[in-house]
Formats: C-alpha cells, sequence, structure tokens
C-alpha cells in the first residue's frame, strides 16, 4: 500500500507540494491557506521562528471513515492506498464530512451540483506506478512517496538518528488504525495534529452494531410472534370459556 | 377583505400561511442557488437543521405510529385500538416530511433512490435508507386501508386486513432497526462528538426516547385532534399511554444517566458549562420531570396537563436529538452554527404541511372512532356488506356478526379497524 511521508524538519515553506496539487488537479489559483473545495493541500504555518510548517491534506486512512459512512460506496480505499471519490454515485448526505475524524472532506456549497472535495492522492498517476505531484515537486524530500511499511520504517530511522530534533511519534502509525500520510517532526509541529483521535480503526464501531442486525430481527422477529400467538390463543380460550358460562345462566334466566 | 378578516380572526391560520409563504421563497433560494445560499452550513457544520430536526427529530416523532400498533396488533391489548389509527396516520405523515426534509438536505435530491441500487452494507446510513423506505411502504398499505375504507373497496381493504399483522411485524422490526440506527449513525465519530453525547450505547438510547416520544406525541395529537374535530380526548386510554410512556422514560433515564455514571463522564457537568445546561436542558425537560408528571395520577386525570406534559417531554426530546445532531458538536469543534432564517422556514413550511395533511386526512377518512361507527350505520354501506357477504363464502370469518345481525347489534360491534 502507498503513502505519503511528511518531514517538518525537512520542510522549507516553499509550497512547491501546493503548486504542484493545484495544477495537477486542474483547481484554480487563489491564497487560500485552509483546506476548501478549491485546496486540497495546504502549507500551515506553525512557527515563523523556527520556521516550521505542517502539511494538511486527506490522511488516505487504511479503513476510512468515509467509505464506510458513504451509503452508496461513492468513496473507496483503493488497494494501491488512496481514497478515493465518485460523483457520480454521490447523493449529497455529507455524512462522510460529519465522519471524518480528520474533518477532512470539503464540500461545494455553492453550486448547484455540488461535489465532495479533497485530495485523492494522485490517483492515475499512482495507478501508473508514478509517485504523487507534490512528492515529485518537493525539492528537498520533505514529502515523500513510497510503500507504506518502509516509510513508517524510514521515519523512525530519522527520529533515531536525531532524537533531539524530532517527537517520538510518527503521526498516522496508528491513529484511526494507520493511515497513508504520515507525519514527523519537532513537538511544536506534532503538537498542532489532532490528539483526539483513537488508536482503533473506527468502522469498527459502527460494523460492530450493524452486525447485530440479523440476529437482533430473529430474536426479536420470533420473539414478538411467539408473544402474539400465545395472547391470541389465550383471547379465543377465553372467549370460548365466557361464552360456554354465560349460555346456561342466559338459560337459567329465561 | 373578508378573506382577510378571516385570516386576522385566527392567528394560527395566518401564522401557517406566513410559515408556507416564507418557505416557498426558501424552497426558491435553495433549489435556484443551492445550499450555501440557503443555509448556514460549512466544512465544519456540514449537517444543520434539516437533519437535526428534520429527520433526526423527524423520524422520532413518528415512532408513536410503531409503538401504538405492535401495542394493539401484537400485544393486543383491545383498549388502545381507538388511538391506533391517528398514530398510524401521523407517522405516516412524520415520514412524508422527513423526506421532504431529506429532498432539500441532500446535494443531489433526485439520486435519492442511490442507496437502493448501489450498496454499501458496511455503512449506517445505507441501513437507514433502506428501513425508512421500508417502512415508508408499511405504513402506505396501512394506511391505504383507511382510503380503501373510505371508497368502500371491501376487497382491497380485506387485503390489507388479512396482512395487518405481518404489517405491523414488519413495522416493529423496521422501526426498532432504523430507530436505533439513527444514533448509530454517530457511533463513528468518538473524537468530534462531545463525551456527554458520545455513548456506546447510542443507538438503545435512540431507540427506547423514541418510543416514549412516539407516546407522548400519541398524547398531543389527541388532544390537537380532539379540539379539531370538538370530539371528547380519550380519557382513559391516553391514561394508559401516559403510563407506558413514564415507563419508558424511566428505562430511559437509568439507561443514560446509568451510562454517564459508569463511563465517568458526570463528571463534566460540574462547574456548569454550556454543554452540561443543554444536557440537563435535554434531561429535565424531555425525561425527568415528564417521568414524574406522567407517573402522577392526578396530572394524568387531568386533559389539560396531560397535554402539557406531553408538550413539555416533546420539547425535550427535540432538544436531545440537535444536542446530539448539532450541539454535542458545537461544544467539541468551538465553533457555532445558527441556523440560516430560510433553513427555519422550510421546516416551519413541512411542519404547517404536515398538521393540515393529517387535519384534511382525518376529516375525510376513517381515522376515528365515532367516523366508524358512522360509515357503519349508514344504510348504503350496510347494504353493501351484506351483498358482498351474500356472495363470497368466507366473507363472515372478515365482516363481523354485527354487520349481517339486527340493527342494535350493530352499535356494539365494530368493522374490525386497522
Amino acid at each position: 500500500m502507498n503513502a505519503i511521508l511528511f518531514d517538518a524538519n525537512e520542510c522549507v515553506g516553499c509550497k512547491a507540494c501546493v503548486y504542484a496539487c493545484t495544477s495537477e488537479n486542474e483547481l484554480p489559483d487563489s491564497d487560500e491557506d485552509r483546506l476548501s473545495d478549491r485546496r486540497f493541500t495546504v502549507l500551515e504555518e506553525i512557527d515563523e521562528d523556527e520556521e516550521w510548517y505542517l502539511r494538511r491534506m486527506c490522511m488516505h486512512c487504511v479503513d476510512p471513515s468515509c467509505a464506510s459512512a458513504c451509503p452508496v460506496g461513492a468513496l473507496k480505499k483503493t488497494d494501491l492506498g488512496p481514497v478515493v471519490y465518485d460523483f457520480d454515485k454521490c447523493i449529497g448526505c455529507r455524512y462522510c464530512m460529519v465522519a471524518c475524524p480528520f474533518n477532512i472532506p470539503r464540500y461545494e456549497w455553492d453550486s448547484m451540483t455540488p461535489r465532495v472535495r479533497k485530495c485523492q492522492m494522485c490517483r492515475e498517476r499512482v495507478a501508473e506506478g508514478k509517485s504523487t505531484a507534490c512528492a515529485e515537486a518537493c525539492p528537498t524530500g520533505a514529502t515523500k512517496f513510497g510503500e507504506r511499511s518502509a516509510l513508517i520504517a524510514e521515519a523512525w530511522q530519522r527520529i533515531d538518528s536525531a532524537p533531539d530534533a524530532y517527537a517520538r511519534h510518527v503521526y498516522g502509525e496508528k491513529e484511526a488504525g494507520g493511515t497513508c500520510v504520515l507525519i514527523i517532526g519537532p513537538q511544536g509541529v506534532m503538537d498542532a495534529l489532532n490528539p483526539n483521535i483513537p488508536d482503533g480503526p473506527l468502522p469498527h464501531r459502527t460494523w460492530f452494531v450493524l452486525s447485530q442486525i440479523p440476529a437482533a430481527v430473529a430474536v426479536v422477529g420470533a420473539g414478538l410472534v411467539g408473544v402474539n400467538w400465545i395472547i391470541q390463543r389465550r383471547m379465543k380460550l377465553g372467549d370460548v370459556t365466557t361464552t360456554e358460562t354465560r349460555e346456561p345462566t342466559e338459560g337459567g334466566a329465561s | 377583505m373578508i378573506a382577510a378578516k378571516r385570516l386576522l380572526d385566527q392567528p394560527w391560520r395566518m401564522i401557517g400561511w406566513l410559515c408556507v409563504v416564507a418557505g416557498l421563497y426558501a424552497t426558491y433560494v435553495r433549489f435556484t442557488r443551492g445550499l450555501g445560499a440557503s443555509t448556514n452550513l460549512s466544512d465544519d457544520f456540514p449537517w444543520g437543521l434539516w437533519v437535526g430536526f428534520d429527520v433526526v427529530c423527524g423520524v422520532g416523532l413518528a415512532a408513536g405510529g410503531f409503538t401504538i400498533s405492535a401495542i394493539v396488533y401484537i400485544f393486543r391489548l383491545e383498549k388502545y385500538r381507538p388511538i391506533a389509527r391517528p398514530a398510524v396516520l401521523a407517522a405516516f405523515v412524520g415520514y412524508l416530511m422527513v423526506v421532504g426534509g431529506l429532498l432539500f438536505d441532500l446535494g443531489h435530491p433526485w439520486r435519492l433512490w442511490h442507496p437502493l441500487v448501489m450498496w454499501n452494507h458496511h455503512s449506517v446510513m445505507f441501513e437507514v435508507s433502506w428501513c425508512v423506505t421500508l417502512y415508508t411502504i408499511v405504513l402506505t398499505l396501512e394506511v391505504s386501508s383507511l382510503v380503501f375504507e373510505r371508497l368502500r373497496w371491501l376487497r382491497a381493504n380485506r387485503r390489507i386486513h388479512m396482512i395487518i399483522l405481518p404489517l405491523t411485524l414488519a413495522a416493529v422490526l423496521l422501526s426498532m432497526l432504523h430507530q436505533s440506527s439513527l444514533g448509530s449513525l454517530f457511533l463513528l465519530v468518538p473524537g468530534r462528538l462531545h463525551a456527554l453525547w458520545y455513548s456506546p450505547l447510542l443507538p438503545l438510547h435512540f431507540f427506547v426516547s423514541a418510543m416514549a416520544v412516539g407516546c407522548a406525541m400519541t398524547i398531543v395529537e389527541s388532544n390537537l385532534s380532539a379540539r379539531a374535530f370538538g370530539r371528547c380526548v380519550e380519557a382513559d386510554v391516553l391514561d394508559g399511554v401516559a403510563r407506558i410512556a413514564a415507563a419508558l422514560l424511566g428505562v430511559y433515564l437509568v439507561l443514560r444517566v446509568g451510562d454517564l455514571v459508569v463511563r465517568g463522564v458526570i463528571t463534566q457537568l460540574w462547574p456548569l458549562n454550556p454543554a452540561g445546561l443543554f444536557f440537563l436542558a435535554e434531561i429535565l425537560l424531555g425525561a425527568a420531570i415528564p417521568m414524574v408528571l406522567f407517573s402522577m395520577g392526578r396530572i394524568r386525570r387531568n386533559t389539560k396537563w396531560l397535554y402539557h406534559t406531553g408538550q413539555l417531554a416533546v420539547i425535550g426530546f427535540v432538544v436531545g436529538r440537535l444536542n446530539v445532531s448539532v450541539t454535542g458538536f458545537e461544544m467539541t469543534a468551538g465553533k457555532t452554527y445558527i441556523p440560516a432564517w430560510t433553513e427555519f422556514a422550510v421546516t416551519a413550511m413541512l411542519v404547517t404541511i404536515g398538521i393540515k395533511v393529517f387535519y384534511l386526512a382525518a376529516k375525510h377518512l376513517p381515522v376515528f372512532e365515532e367516523d366508524h361507527d358512522a360509515s357503519l350505520r349508514s344504510r348504503r354501506w350496510r347494504a353493501e356488506m351484506d351483498q358482498q357477504a351474500g356472495s363470497l363464502p368466507n366473507a363472515s370469518s372478515v365482516a363481523p356478526a354485527g354487520l349481517l345481525a339486527p340493527e342494535e347489534q350493530v352499535s356494539n360491534e365494530r368493522f374490525q379497524p386497522i
């Protein structure tokens, strides 16, 4: 599975990745510094003096919440790594946007045929065996494209070789069950990443409930049918007894 | 002039018209300029009033339909039969409104059918859309019986009566699934929903509170119809419904508060903070106070108080559902979302249309007991029944004996109502 490693200590803030992304995805030029329906990645300045920068983009979870949330399967995790979006299926319920733990998907609010917009990890390029546009454009190797397990090993190697410069954390190794975007850097940069992401894959939580449905339907259904049968039968028997007891009384009265 | 005076004399009528006019304008904005122009939704708040109220609350408030019909047709508590039809009709109208709300909220409303063809069985939303679709069909079949009866299409009516038990069973199972699944939707967002509302028990909370508010809605709706049609409130029946509501609210309170205690989240209530206040509002208005009031005989016997308690439970329920779908997200995001006026206008329009449709249906269809007896007593009806009974060998099992017997029995026996 392919992945992207971002090393904040190597990044010089040139924004070559942002420009490459814009032209690769044919997005309009703009100076927006936050993710939007026209920006799939941004370079956020964390500390001006230290020249610390952080890339924001879709994390391409190994087990993505958005893909599990989508009722029509418009979002899918591909074997190669990218989490991709099929506009022709999308109904626009926006559950993917609610579901994403990293708050990444953006919506074309002003369009009459709105699309969900996010980084697709250059799906065509990756399918051709090329690296993503951002990784190719990066002059310092701060953004590196490669096999996920190899990149995790390399990330730890970089951390171990300069323990003072890096926080001992590969963001994305375990978060939300693992992601295909891995981030390392000094503590100051790592603090800017969302710490409230549980380690396990989130879709397991809904699947746990969904997988109980057949059993629940069978048990409750059988229970209701049984209860109804007993009640009906008792009512019928009750009717018989009342008529039986009533008839002699009526006869006696007349 | 006269029309204007009539409007001024009836403030509710005027408010209704205002809602519809404003709603129509908002509809125009929504379908010509898109969601951005017609809502305050944003990438931080992709779901707002339309999902939070029209769908999440709407489905819950319509829960009276399956709760009461289960009590009557499965548990055979005959006492509640008079309110089964109004409850099913209210649920049907409620689900039509939910579908209406969805058409506004979906980015591509014309693709509403996609989940039926493009499957992702890992998605809670997929399951909800299937269940809501199937349950709306079940409700349509149940309500069609009223139309058949009104039109005197006896054969069609009889067919519905024959499948009433399987229909009710389907209604209960489908409702159980999607009422709880509305809660499961939020199981996916542990990091984004405030801990006071995120719980592994969300599906159970949603299911139990929906049944409880279904009972409360039935009480409210019975009182409103009694007023609108100058009928008597079914005091004895509603007394029982209130008891059931009290029991369900009790179960809900134990589940909800117990869950907070077990998870150790209850400490977040103190010192008082906005999230805690919203939670207290939901728990006190929607569960604790109505539970106490519903369990007091004095309240249950007083029609007016019972009505107000029902209203309180409904309001508290709405606060609770909005807490899960909107407030709980605001609290963690540290950002606020206040619906645009157009969002309120569309919601108000849908509610107004819903009330009007219920009123018209109740007026023209045999929904209440009296209509029933009245239609039974009509000579033409009885003649037709006799004819049908004569032509069909098995008719006596379907048509009650009273219809074929002398006149005095007619008032005691009723045609088996749905």
